[in-house]
């Protein structure tokens, strides 16, 4: 076991070892791993087809639900109702001792709704915050539930009412009835959405927005609240009380990271939602009769971890990817703006300049010099022959862009927002490079179109920039480039 | 139904637990006590600190750190299961903050999907080890626990002194730890917890109080699991300090108030066990949230009777002291 210690946190790697020691331990028994999971998929057994689609049925409904309470930021709610709802369980099991579905769905309901109202309650008329009033009805409820299910079972027949599947779930157990009303309240789910989906969208977003359009945003709110316990009473048999909010919130999580859109969201999210279902279903039947919820909860954190670091717009991998270039970017932009400069300096009578002039411009070493050049030569900006380095039509383009947003910006705080000459350098110095085309038209009509900056240099223009010269009025020299391009 | 709530009977559910079972009684009134006292206290901080949820999320996450402590040392003891469930309770701080930092995942969404995964890995490891027969761990126990244990256990013996169940003793010093730490850190405690920015301005280290809190949370937090349960022990962290906040406006009072309701509700609850024949850690639970409900009216700091009770309007915040009730205009 010591061995598999590594991959503690790699769930998977657990279970696809953990199958094959445990296949070679029960090689004499029965059946082995590899013929369970054959008989899983070809859906023999009538129970495991009640189970297999019980728990895709569960993943759906409460990945939709879910992409709502991620978008309201009512993931914790989720979490207390699930607890919520444990009493309820045991009254509906007390109503005619059996493991009624309907009578303990509706008992399961009534708590959830009680325990949802009890968290409005503290909320409205003590000073406790939201969190303390989530925790009190999960953890009250909950102690509640706890001392009626030792009563349960201290009570003759109570013993093997196999109560205790409500914490952990197993889909194992579902029966006909269960996946029906799985299916129902997932129909419900998916009609509410279908139907409303305007009015959830826009409540979720924007209340203040929808109750000016004279939305009833409370009756959107509470039909939520009461789709979340229906969700969360028909899954508890397949998954658990304790883990019902993983399945609501960890799929709509993953979905949230690769899209920006919310039906975009809600399709991914039930795809996760079925996914992870299924697999749950899968581990708990290979692995027989292992709780399925645990199972579905790591197979949803899967998914939730590779979008979070492979999501392509929101992902950890591709955000670092896109600092990187952009520092990346940024160094070439200052090599090309001290290459300008210091052509600048000789009045632009040389197209040419030296790897040592451009290090004692940067205050830097010849080596570092160089590797910034040969960077900034793989981007195509400037080409080198020997010692020299002369720019490309191209580079010689952008350096005069990033010289003129830079002197521009300078003038533009000395101008508009009266900063002393000396101080503007550091802000343009890092606006430079993010400045857009648009903004620097306005910044320079705002201008009229200077020429000159706040400490007296020329302002490379529009024009000149287009044309691949700078225009001197004061100079008799045509500057660099424009030999070459006439 | 009918057979589920029997008579009250007061000679066998006031008398007898003090009398004839005297020595199981009293050791899990204290340990109810001892629990419930500690995580309060503690729970104070949190519910003051808006992270009474993460209470909750470490009370569930410190399961993985239990079976993994197992798992590397391949024996139980109390240094074994504490480191674990320290090691736990850092990773879930620090996962909750990663994943919120480092997406666009809001924190309510990241202590749910950190505290979930780890519960679920954890009762995955456990059941593995189960069907493996390697080791016997009741899922349920983990769960809502079981106070009555601990006048099952050897006593502790000291000079030839019979000291009691080493894990009351064991959590009458975590208590007394917790209170003693209270009590020397009381400023920076109260600054950390009111006004995070004024602490910094005072040259405290704010993030070295906020890890000390959660690591006193972690210690509290798995003491209080054997006997009462993950989620229980949720209940304890912030329905005392709920009742306290309930009466009292000051931190200290609020810190004496936690206790007086631990004690309370520990002893409620016992005599609701008994009367009930269910579960002494859920009855106690029962307790401390019916204590609560009964002073949620009758609070004097609540929002519920004041305006009422008063004659007057809700007074809007910012509103200057002397135009209570009245119409704030512009001038």
């Amino acid at each position: 076991m010591r061995r598999l210690l590594p991959f503690g946190v790699l769930a998977l790697a657990f279970l696809v070892s953990d199958a094959a020691q445990a296949a070679r331990i029960n090689e004499l028994s029965d059946s082995t791993m590899l013929e369970r999971a054959t008989r899983f998929f070809t859906f023999q057994d009538p129970s495991l087809r009640n189970a297999l689609s019980g728990s895709m049925l569960l993943g759906v409904c409460c990945g939709l639900m879910g992409a709502f309470l991620v978008v309201r930021k009512l993931a914790l709610m989720g979490d207390a109702l699930s607890h919520a709802v444990l009493p309820g369980v045991a009254l509906g099991f007390l109503w005619n001792m059996t493991k009624d579905p309907v009578s303990i769905f509706i008992g399961a309901t009534i708590a959830g709704l009680l325990g949802a109202g009890t968290v409005q309650l503290i909320r409205d008329t003590t000073r406790h915050k939201e969190d303390a009033a989530l925790g009190f009805v999960l953890a009250s409820f909950f102690g509640v539930g706890i001392c009626l299910f030792t009563m349960i079972q201290n009570i003759p027949g109570g013993n093997k009412s196999g109560l205790d599947k409500f914490l952990f779930g197993q889909a194992a157990a579902l029966s006909q009835g269960d996946v029906l009303l799985l299916a129902s309240v997932t129909v419900l789910v998916i009609g509410a959405i279908l139907v409303f989906y305007k009015e959830y969208a826009l409540t979720s977003f924007d209340t203040g927005f929808a109750r000016s359009l004279g939305m009833p945003v409370q009756f959107f709110h509470f039909s939520l609240i009461l789709l979340l316990a229906f969700a969360i009473v028909a899954s508890l048999q397949a998954v658990g009380v304790v883990l019902v909010s993983a399945m609501l919130v960890i799929p709509a999580a993953a979905a949230f990271l690769l899209t920006d859109r919310l039906g975009m969201m809600l399709l991914l999210s039930a795809v996760f939602g079925l996914c992870a279902g299924g697999m749950g279903a899968f581990f708990s039947f290979v692995g027989r009769n292992l709780p399925t919820g645990p199972f579905m909860v790591l197979a949803a954190a899967v998914v939730f971890v590779g979008a979070l670091f492979f999501g392509p717009r929101h992902g950890i991998v591709s955000r670092l990817w896109r600092q990187r270039s952009r520092s990346v970017r940024i160094r070439r932009e200052n090599t090309l703006k001290a290459i300008y400069h210091v052509i600048e300096d000789n009045e632009f009578r040389t197209e040419t300049i030296s790897v040592r002039e451009l290090a004692e411009r940067r205050r830097e070493t010849l080596e570092d010099a160089r590797r910034q050049l040969a960077s900034v030569r793989r981007a195509g900006f400037v080409t080198i022959s020997g010692d020299g380095v002369s720019f490309t039509p191209h580079g010689w383009q952008r350096a005069c862009e990033i010289v003129r947003n830079h002197r521009l910006w300078e003038l533009y705080l000395t101008h508009a927002a009266h900063i002393a000459a000396d101080h503007v350098h550091e802000d343009a110095e890092a606006i430079e490079h993010v400045l857009g085309g648009e903004t620097v038209r306005q910044l320079e009509k705002r201008l009229n179109y200077a020429r000159r900056d706040p400490h007296g240099k020329l302002i490379p223009g529009v024009e000149d920039i287009r044309l691949g010269r700078v225009a001197k009025p004061s100079s008799r020299a045509t500057g660099f480039g424009a030999e070459r391009l006439h | 139904m009918r057979h589920l709530i029997p008579p009250f009977d007061w000679q066998r559910v006031l008398v007898q637990p003090w009398m004839e079972d005297f020595s199981i009684t009293v050791w899990i009134v204290l340990m109810g006590f001892f629990v419930t006292a500690a995580c309060g206290l503690v729970g104070n901080y949190l519910v003051l600190r808006r992270m009474a949820l993460v209470g909750d999320a470490i009370s569930h996450s410190i399961l993985p750190g239990l079976v993994v402590a197992f798992l590397l040392f391949k024996h139980v003891s109390v240094w074994v299961s504490f480191a674990g469930a320290l090691a736990a309770a850092a990773l879930t701080v620090v996962l909750i903050e990663f994943i919120h930092k480092q997406s666009r995942v809001k924190p309510d969404s990241a202590i749910c999907i950190t505290f979930t995964t780890l519960f679920a890995l954890g009762v995955v490891l456990m059941s593995m080890l189960e069907t493996k027969g390697a080791i016997h761990i009741d899922a349920e126990c983990v769960l809502y626990g079981e106070i009555a244990f601990v006048s099952l256990e050897p006593p502790a013996v000291w000079n030839g002194w019979e000291l009691g169940p080493p894990s009351v003793l064991r959590m009458a010093a975590v208590l007394a730890a917790v209170a003693l730490a209270i009590f020397v850190f009381y400023k920076e405690l109260l600054v950390t917890a009111f006004d995070a920015g004024l602490a910094k301005s005072l040259g405290m280290r704010v993030g070295v109080w906020h890890y000390g809190l959660m690591g006193a949370l972690a210690i509290v937090v798995v003491s209080a699991f054997e006997s009462v349960g993950a989620i229980l022990a949720v209940a304890m962290l912030i329905v005392p300090p709920m009742f306290a906040g309930q009466l009292s406006d000051r931190l200290s009072a609020r810190l004496g108030l936690t206790v007086l309701h631990a004690a309370l509700s520990a002893l409620i609850g016992l005599h609701l066990s008994v009367w009930l024949n269910c579960s002494a850690a859920g009855a106690m639970v029962v307790a401390a949230a019916l204590l609560f409900v009964a002073v949620w009216p009758a609070s004097p700091i609540g929002k519920l009777l004041r305006p009422s009770l008063r004659g007057e309007a809700p007074i809007f915040p910012g509103c200057p002291a002397g135009s209570r009730g009245q119409r704030v205009r512009d001038p």
